[in-house]
């Protein structure tokens, strides 16, 4: 290929090129156009895991300014580190679910997710007891009058924090990723909704936001987490991080606190004194799909 | 019959024999832990008292005549006991003497925050689980302070088997969100 015979083309290397385009950025920054200035900031940074500490404090700063600006409220966005020597895990009591999805509206609210068009990050399954878990014929649409009904029980599904996740492998981006304490996370300014994740996940727990999502802004929670329950854009994908925004500051996640029958447990998987461990010492326990090796850190039971 | 509803006598009299004997039992003669068998746990959760119905003592004095025979009593009547109600009545568990307290079946005395021990007395399996944080549900801190609730908060003590309850909306089906 025969080069350009302008003179001036060769004197604009590529590298210049871009210098010029963040000097202009920053000129815009300055210029007071604050709200289009945060969209450039934010569309310039780098990866999550590459931000310095400066860097990643205005980041947060930035996201609570446009935060303040789309929904009239302040919402705080922290990034809090995973601690040494934690590794999340949860186990389900299948035998005591009663099915009234308290978890699931719970989830709801805690964690932000869309009211129109709906989101919920936890799916409540009916299965029949005759036939046991059959994931094939079960139903998330019951809707008798009181649960738990005869002859059925319930079986929640949700992001199971897989030790070996397929959905972290399958992002051609780099934008979901597990984090030391085991959580499964995903950069909502990273994610370019390709929903390569969503297929990959044998779990259904990936949901895309095929639209802005509909938050009125009296039911936000305004503590939020960067990798975890702050408001989504349209267009990316978001699911369950074990309430990251509280379980990293030492808090059960929210659908434990709520579940009315205690049917939800959590904790520490490296502490041997934790109730997590002792539940895993003392049922049965079972993981959902074994047979996938994603390793989940989701544990199910029947107690009784 | 007969010897059913005799049996029943003789096991309440039983119960309420050791109640008697020591129902001046000053409060550390209760059944009241020195140290916690988990520091970092609190069962904080008050007990659930119907509306006024707390101190018991309000109504019934320790000068009142009591009727020691395992009868129903119509006054509660927003009580359902269906708790064993063939071999068990009132004052198994509700102190005589003392209203405001409960007691165990060695007599000792029991204040309502305590309940579980009397649970425990029958439902030693779920104690140990309680305890454990396997039974029930906490809330607060995975990693440090949490509490607890009683046995009574979630389970009617006179009638302790969950009921049905109503559940949350059913999801939108994926076909009609838009
Ligand atoms: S359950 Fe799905 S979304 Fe969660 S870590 Fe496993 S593969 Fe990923
Ligand atoms: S809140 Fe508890 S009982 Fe109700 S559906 Fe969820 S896990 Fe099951």
């Amino acid at each position: 290929m025969s080069q350009p015979k302008d003179p001036d083309w060769n004197q604009v290397s590529r590298r210049d090129a871009i210098k010029t385009l963040f000097t202009l950025a920053a000129a815009y920054t300055a210029s007071g156009c604050s709200r289009d200035a945060d969209k450039l900031t934010s569309f310039f940074h780098s990866h999550f895991k590459e931000l310095s500490p400066d860097q990643l404090k205005s980041n947060l700063e930035t996201w609570e300014r446009r935060y303040k600006k789309r929904y009239e409220t302040d919402i705080k966005v922290s990034s809090t580190p995973a601690k040494e020597g934690v590794l999340f895990g949860y186990a389900l009591d299948v035998s005591r679910c009663i099915g009234c999805r308290r978890c699931v509206y719970a989830c709801v609210k805690e964690n932000n997710q869309s009211r129109d068009p709906q989101i919920h990050w936890i799916t409540v399954l009916q299965m029949e007891k005759d036939k046991g878990i059959d994931l094939v014929d079960s139903t998330a649409y019951y809707d008798p009058e009181k649960v738990p009904e005869e002859g059925k029980f319930y079986f929640p599904v949700q992001c199971q924090q897989c030790e070996n996740p397929p959905c972290v492998k399958t992002c051609p981006v780099n934008a979901t990723w597990k984090e030391p304490d085991g959580i499964v996370v995903i950069d909502y300014d990273w994610c370019i909704g390709c929903r390569c994740c969503v297929t990959a996940c044998p779990y259904g727990a990936r949901h895309f936001n095929w639209t802005r999502p509909g938050l009125p802004r009296e039911d936000i929670n305004p503590d939020t987490e960067f990798l975890g329950n702050r408001p989504r854009p349209k267009g990316v994908v978001e699911k369950c991080t074990f309430c990251i925004q509280r379980s990293r500051k030492g808090r059960y996640p929210a659908c434990v606190e709520i579940c009315p029958v205690g049917a939800r447990k959590f904790g520490n998987l490296l502490d041997p004194e934790s109730e997590i461990r002792y539940i895993l010492k003392n049922h049965r326990i079972f993981i959902l799909k074994e047979e996938l090796n994603t390793q989940p850190k989701f544990f199910y039971y029947f107690s009784i | 019959m007969k010897v059913w509803k005799t049996s029943l006598m003789i096991y309440g009299l039983a119960v309420l024999g050791a109640a008697v004997a020591s129902n001046n039992g000053a409060p550390e003669d209760s059944a009241r832990d020195s140290g916690s068998w988990d520091d970092q746990l609190v069962a904080v959760s008050p007990p659930p008292f119907s509306e006024g119905v707390f101190p018991c003592s309000d109504c019934h004095s320790p000068d009142d005549e009591v009727d020691r025979t395992p009868h129903v009593v119509d006054f509660h009547d927003t009580v359902h006991f269906e708790h064993d109600a063939e071999n068990r009545w009132c004052l198994d568990c509700h102190d005589a003497q003392n209203r405001d307290m409960l007691h165990l079946a060695d007599g000792r005395l029991l204040p309502f925050e305590e309940s579980y021990k009397l649970c425990g007395q029958c439902h030693a399996q779920q104690l140990k689980q309680w305890k454990a944080g396997d039974h029930g549900r906490r809330t607060g801190s995975w990693s440090g302070r949490k509490q607890y609730l009683l046995c009574a908060s979630c389970h009617d003590p006179h009638s302790p088997s969950f009921k049905p309850i109503e559940p949350l909306p059913a999801p939108i089906r994926q076909e009609n969100i838009r």
